[in-house]
């Protein structure tokens, strides 16, 4: 609560609408000890004086009565009779909420399907029905405003109510032998007022302005009492020769709905805790880059990246994701990249292009040169000119990451003609072309699917289709088979190897698992806590594992008789990246780190064609047994 | 696709009787002898027991009801005495000028609350955004009649630009050029609030969804950012947008009864007003019910907008 009341007060529109309304409502308290002149008493001798004339600060209607006392005693009635109608709508529908949502099954049907009823009405036209079967007047428009809300309460304190009543709490108290008036009195309703007070501070705005608005009518409030909407409403036959009297009574109520919406949108703020954390910050379209140095190029085969360090700036805690990698890809080569989840893989395959979400994703160093130029520098509008069309994604999860409601077939179209010009009928002949060469079955036919329409497969095939569809030098897949069952997954791979060596392609592959990049990669690169741990060619690294953890994260794999080997998981979880150790990341779960491998950082050494990050790497000699 | 919206038909009958009985029961409520009540103090006593048995009135609750249905469902909703003709030709006549009300205001809101919510969420934290939502805060706070009245001394007395009130002017008028100056304020006045309401939800619609995978799959196959807000994002936006249209029309054809009071527009709500102050009841109820039922219709419409758009809705 004390949490709550701070955020709100950070707010500074809403601590404006809460003191803007705490006033308003002090000064309506105070109402009948201020020195005001009667409202009700008429001086037609004095009718429509203007605002700021002697003996009267705001004029006088059109009946010669002060309008400054007329306006402060008729917010007194407004905000009354608004806060009762509240009150009264609460306090039936939360009864009739509750009710529905504890006793369930037939009551709640009967009971919901009268709200609904009631909910297919336009608000006003009930609170008209009801006006006219009562007659107009103040306590009838009440009524009539109090009535039209009811559902709105019923509704959303019985879906509260559902949620609590069959917990242990309420069953202990059934057990018991509790009756189930005193169960809904003591042990449900204690838990629903909260809601039902945040339900009610949401909406009393509208009700004063309801009420208001049948006072205008004319089938509120009768004269001579008078609230702001009749003012308002009296006022208006007068709006062109003294229109201040129609401004006076209609700021008021213009001021007093503001403060509350001020006020709940605050309330609505500091209780969503989305958005409390920012997390709905929208995404730009291209990562922010904010590089110190900038490595030299041009650099060599299609993807040479160089250093490359990416944070997540989330409040004062910096995340490092990627901690200085570097990878190269020769032209029609596959590289796998391998690590647990969180270990930054993925956030380096989307770095790339830019494609981390930013906020709060910034690359703060290093390079990717690709034909001589520096992705990572280069302006928005160059990346996503080759964004697809040079380099190209695919994505883990096919059916988030295609769009849900365009059939696949504009979807893999829409990848050919952002980048090329094409006639609409070869657009369609090189779709169906796309789709036969990922061995989609009736591709004529699938065309007009779709995703939700697709198995898995089939749609991982569609996302592999759009990353061909323009022949890029280089596909980025980011797990591609995480999400697909294992023959599909098999099917998956084998697909990408003839692709690949039919249209020498490169790959730069992202997985955590080993059996993938035995099956697929040229080379392979480990990585742990955002850094590479060792790379070298796939065969040498399954044969003899340098890295302390690329043998554990080996030892994860069953294989297929294998035999009697044990499983070993990696005790302990990989660093969180906002609090990495100074020396080696690995060292806390490895069993032959020593004082020497936490005291500084680790410099990866080369030897051959490998490389690694360990001060003593495991037994060249030592071969694994299979 | 028919044989959805025959489905949606037919499930909106039970919600059509549900309304009917709803007006029945509140109409049922008046204090006194409704006769009176309908005919006023100052009727005769021949007229007041005549007006009872036209109505049914000596007959036990539930028969009223069913007598007063079959009524309806021919056609005949009962003779409005202030204005001593059948009240389904007043009101539907009515009806027709509150559809070019409501149905422009509705129109307005829908397009400039999504354009507003839309440009607010891409350019997010910019002054069009700040400035987006400062406007909207005020639009959703001031009351439609307060408005109305303010934009009547602004551009009808001190600018002259528009005419003060009414449908068309009274002499020379009564083309499409008239009727649109006429209309040109209360359907501002009646679209800003909903204006306001589908920009805010339209703005954390567009947000909710820039986040997910396949904006990112767009913006990795290459589509210009513009494609990516507007037709990627924009179209799975709507999926939430359009059940809120549906909503706001309710509150617009609410809005449309102080909007006919203000611009003296000759529509169904002013009529009702008019009705209710007369004590006029067939002509109220039958108001009620007609309109009613036509939101409901109108209701059925958005769900089928609702399944074009997204094809997992199963039709």
């Amino acid at each position: 609560m004390k949490g709550f009341l701070k955020l709100l007060a950070r707010n500074r529109l809403a601590l404006l609408g809460g003191v803007v309304l705490a006033l308003v409502v002090l000064v309506s308290l105070l109402v009948p000890v201020l020195p005001l002149k009667p409202p009700d008493v008429t001086d037609t001798a004095n009718r429509f004086q203007p605002p700021f004339s002697e003996g009267a600060l705001l004029g006088t209607d059109h009946l010669g009565r002060d309008l400054l006392s007329r306006l402060l005693w008729g917010t007194r009635l407004s905000l009354a009779v608004g806060t009762a109608a509240a009150v009264i709508a609460a306090a039936i529908g939360s009864a009739i909420g509750i009710v529905a949502g504890y006793f369930g099954g037939r009551t709640d049907n009967i009971i919901m399907r009268g709200v609904d009823m009631l909910m297919a009405f336009p608000y006003i036209l009930l609170a008209l029905a009801i006006v006219a079967a009562l007659g107009p007047g103040l306590l009838n428009a009440l009524i009539a405003v109090a009535a039209v809300n009811i559902p709105f309460f019923a509704r959303n304190i019985r879906g509260v109510t559902v949620g609590i009543a069959h917990k242990e709490f309420v069953d202990a108290a059934r057990l018991a032998g509790m009756g189930h008036t005193r169960i809904l009195l003591q042990e449900i309703l204690p838990n629903v007022i909260p809601v039902i007070v945040i339900a009610m501070s949401t909406t009393i705005g509208w009700m004063i302005l309801e009420t208001a608005g049948l006072s205008f009518l004319g089938l509120g409030s009768q004269p001579p009492q008078a609230d702001l909407g009749s003012m308002l409403g009296e006022a208006r036959s007068a709006l062109i020769t003294s229109p201040h009297t129609s401004i006076v009574p209609g700021l008021m109520i213009f001021v007093i709905v503001m403060s509350i919406n001020l006020l709940g949108d605050g309330v609505r703020d500091a209780l969503d805790p989305r958005l409390r954390s920012g997390a709905l910050t929208r995404p730009q379209p291209a990562t922010t880059v904010q590089r110190d140095t900038v490595p030299e190029g041009p650099g060599k085969g299609v993807l040479d990246l160089r250093n490359l360090e990416t944070q997540f700036h989330v409040g004062p805690r910096t995340y490092r994701a990627v901690n200085d990698v570097s990878l190269q890809i020769a032209p029609g080569e596959c590289l796998g990249v391998i690590g647990e989840s969180g270990c930054g893989k993925s956030v380096t395959a989307l770095s790339i292009m830019g494609l981390v979400a930013s906020p709060p994703g910034v690359i703060t160093g290093g390079a990717a040169f690709h034909d001589g130029r520096d992705l990572i520098g280069a302006p928005y509008a160059d990346l996503r000119r080759m964004r697809g069309d040079k380099v190209a994604y695919i994505f883990q999860d096919p059916l988030a990451t295609l769009h849900p409601l365009t059939r696949i077939g504009t979807q893999l179209a829409e990848a050919i003609r952002v980048h090329h010009s094409v006639p609409k009928a070869e657009l369609r002949q090189r779709t169906i072309t796309l789709l036969r060469d990922v061995r989609i079955p009736n591709p004529e036919m699938r065309i007009d699917c779709y995703p939700h329409e697709l198995s898995g497969g089939m749609r991982q095939r569609v996302g592999i289709a759009m990353a061909l569809a323009n022949e890029p030098e280089l596909i980025i897949a980011d797990e591609p088979t995480t999400a697909l069952d294992v023959t599909v997954q098999a099917q998956i791979l084998s697909l990408l190897d003839d692709l690949r060596r039919q249209r020498g392609v490169a790959i730069l592959f992202i997985t955590h698992d080993f059996g993938v990049v035995a099956q697929l990669c040229d080379r392979v690169a480990v990585m742990y806590a955002g850094q590479i741990v060792e790379e070298g060619p796939t065969r040498d690294i399954l044969d003899r594992p340098a890295h302390p953890y690329t043998k554990r994260l080996m030892a994860c794999v069953p294989e297929l008789g294998g035999g009697r080997r044990e499983l070993a998981a990696i005790p302990g979880l990989p660093p969180a990246v906002d609090e990495l150790p100074s020396g080696c990341a690995f060292a806390p779960r490895c069993d032959k780190a020593v004082a020497a491998c936490r005291a500084a950082p680790i410099v990866l050494t080369q030897n051959g064609v490998r490389t690694v990050r360990c001060l003593f790497p495991e037994d060249a000699t030592e071969r694994q047994t299979a | 696709m028919g044989g959805y919206i025959l489905k949606r038909l037919i499930s909106a009958i039970p919600v059509l009787l549900g309304i009917t009985v709803i007006v029945f029961l509140i109409m049922a409520m008046i204090p006194g002898d409704p006769a009176t009540a309908i005919l006023g103090s100052y009727a005769t006593p021949e007229n007041v027991e005549k007006l009872n048995r036209d109505l049914g009135l000596d007959k036990p609750l539930v028969q009223r009801y069913f007598i007063w249905l079959g009524n309806m469902a021919q056609g005949d909703f009962g003779r409005s005495f202030s204005l001593n003709r059948p009240v389904l030709d007043e009101v539907a006549e009515r009806f027709n000028a509150t559809l070019v009300l409501a149905g422009t205001a509705f129109v307005l809101c829908a397009f400039l609350g999504i354009l507003a919510g839309v440009v607010s969420a891409a350019r997010q934290y910019g002054w069009a955004d700040k400035g987006i939502t400062f406007v909207v805060l005020i639009g959703i706070s001031v009351p439609s009649f307060f408005l109305g009245m303010m934009m009547i001394l602004t551009f009808a007395v001190d600018l002259r630009w528009l005419p003060v009130s009414g449908m068309y002017a009274i002499y020379g008028g009564g083309d499409l050029p008239d009727l649109l100056r006429h209309l040109v304020m209360p359907a501002t006045a009646l679209a800003v609030v909903a204006t306001g309401v589908i920009a805010r939800l339209s703005r954390s619609a567009m947000l909710e969804v820039l986040r997910l995978d396949f904006i990112r799959t767009a913006r990795a196959k290459g589509v210009p950012e513009r494609g990516v807000i507007w037709r990627h994002a924009l179209k799975a936006a709507m999926v939430s947008i359009i059940p809120v249209l549906g909503i706001q029309a309710g509150f617009v054809l609410s809005g449309a009864v102080y909007i006919e009071i203000v611009f003296q527009w000759p529509g169904v709500g002013r009529m009702l007003v008019d009705a209710i102050l007369k004590r006029d009841i067939l002509l109220v109820q039958g108001g009620v019910v007609f309109v009613a039922a036509c939101y409901v219709l109108f209701n059925i419409a958005v769900d089928v907008a609702q399944s074009l758009l997204d094809p997992r809705i199963k039709t």
